[in-house]
């Protein structure tokens, strides 16, 4: 009996070790929604990368690691775009890429995950937690998940903007990660 | 002068409220789109849109009491033409008074920047975001900002004809204390 219930962990350890796949980026999306005097304003990151392994029946042993290409960051005007980019924002000369990689990934039930991990902006590295949700859409593994974080963490909007009067501390930050099923 | 000759008093507090507005905002405006992108912008942006949307809203009072209450009858001395001027010179400018802010409400939707009156009430965006439609959108503000502004330097000018030329004491129709006796 012992034996036979090894049967499936091992079928298990025989199956192909789980590659990192690159994420798809054309279904993947990573947006983020900040307040200014109340008011929402919406912007994403167009260019990003990176691998993801998940196993929605074993997602304790995922992982992801993606990379952000901060100079493709999109806003609703092109002056705003153009602050952004600049040293008291996100200094995308001198820090082109943010970066997120996880630590821990928690199977809540239910499609639930909680996922921890490191958040790298700006130089400025930060312990960043959230629940995500997992969901199968054909041969897609889709993830999806709001992450709150604090601007001033990461030192975005330095100076003058450093006014959580103005623009607020929070910015939420859309994840939507699409994953091709692993090979 | 008789009293029925005057404008209704909400009529009259919301005109003097109204062009106060006007102008500060206008003045405003202008201020604020030659502003740097800077914190201050935002907050000033914000005011201006406040200010905006206020007028919206008192302009549609305004209207209502107009509808409700006939404002007095022109001076019987003015001829077809200036009667003419006068009334299309109103409909002119209760047109912009409505026009002028609802496209700064439609840019600030297709913006992408909606109106949260007072930090307080976000107001529904009007269209879908568009930047393209949105600069268009700011051209056509600010031309009807133009546009209004000839027309208020117009009905100042007119109403200053009638006190000093014609001495009608046309403006006393919209002042809360009336002639002098």
């Amino acid at each position: 009996m012992k034996q036979l219930k090894l049967i499936p962990a091992a079928l298990l350890l025989a199956a192909p070790l789980l590659q990192a796949a690159p994420l798809d980026a054309g279904k993947s999306q990573i947006n983020f929604t900040m307040k200014q005097l109340n008011v929402p304003v919406t912007g994403s990151f167009k260019k990003f990368s990176g691998n993801v392994v998940l196993d929605l029946k074993k997602p304790e042993a995922g992982k992801a690691d993606i990379s952000i290409d901060t100079a493709s960051i999109s806003l609703p005007t092109a002056e705003a775009v153009g602050e952004a980019k600049k040293a008291d924002w996100f200094n995308v000369a001198k820090f082109p890429t943010a970066r997120f990689v996880s630590s821990s990934i928690k199977n809540l039930g239910g499609g639930k995950l909680q996922v921890a991990g490191k958040l790298s902006i700006k130089g400025n590295t930060r312990d960043v937690n959230a629940a995500f949700t997992a969901r199968q859409e054909g041969a897609l593994t889709v993830v999806e998940g709001v992450l709150p974080v604090s601007r001033l963490a990461y030192k975005i909007g330095e100076g003058d903007w450093a006014d959580t009067g103005t623009v607020a501390d929070e910015v939420q930050i859309k994840f939507k990660v699409a994953i091709p099923a692993g090979k | 002068m008789k009293p029925n000759e005057r404008y209704a008093v909400p009529a009259i507090v919301l005109h003097w409220l109204v062009a106060g507005l006007i102008i500060a905002t206008f003045i405003w405006g202008l201020v604020v789109a030659g502003m740097p992108l800077s914190p201050a912008k935002f907050k000033y942006i914000a005011w201006h849109k406040w200010a905006g949307i206020t007028v919206l809203a008192l302009v549609a009072v305004r209207l209502l009491v107009r509808v409700l209450k006939r404002p007095p009858e022109l001076p019987a001395h003015m001829n077809g033409v200036e009667r003419l001027l006068a009334h299309g010179g109103h409909l002119a400018l209760y047109l912009l008074m409505f026009a002028v802010p609802l496209t700064g409400w439609l840019m600030s939707s297709a913006y992408g920047f909606p109106v949260v009156m007072f930090k307080l009430v976000q107001l529904p965006d009007l269209i879908a975001q568009d930047e393209q439609l949105a600069a268009t959108l700011k051209v056509v503000h600010e031309t009807l900002n133009w546009i209004m502004a000839a027309c208020v330097v117009g009905h100042v000018l007119a109403a200053i004809k009638h006190h000093v030329i014609d001495k009608d004491g046309m403006l006393y129709r919209m002042s809360l204390r009336g002639p002098r006796q």
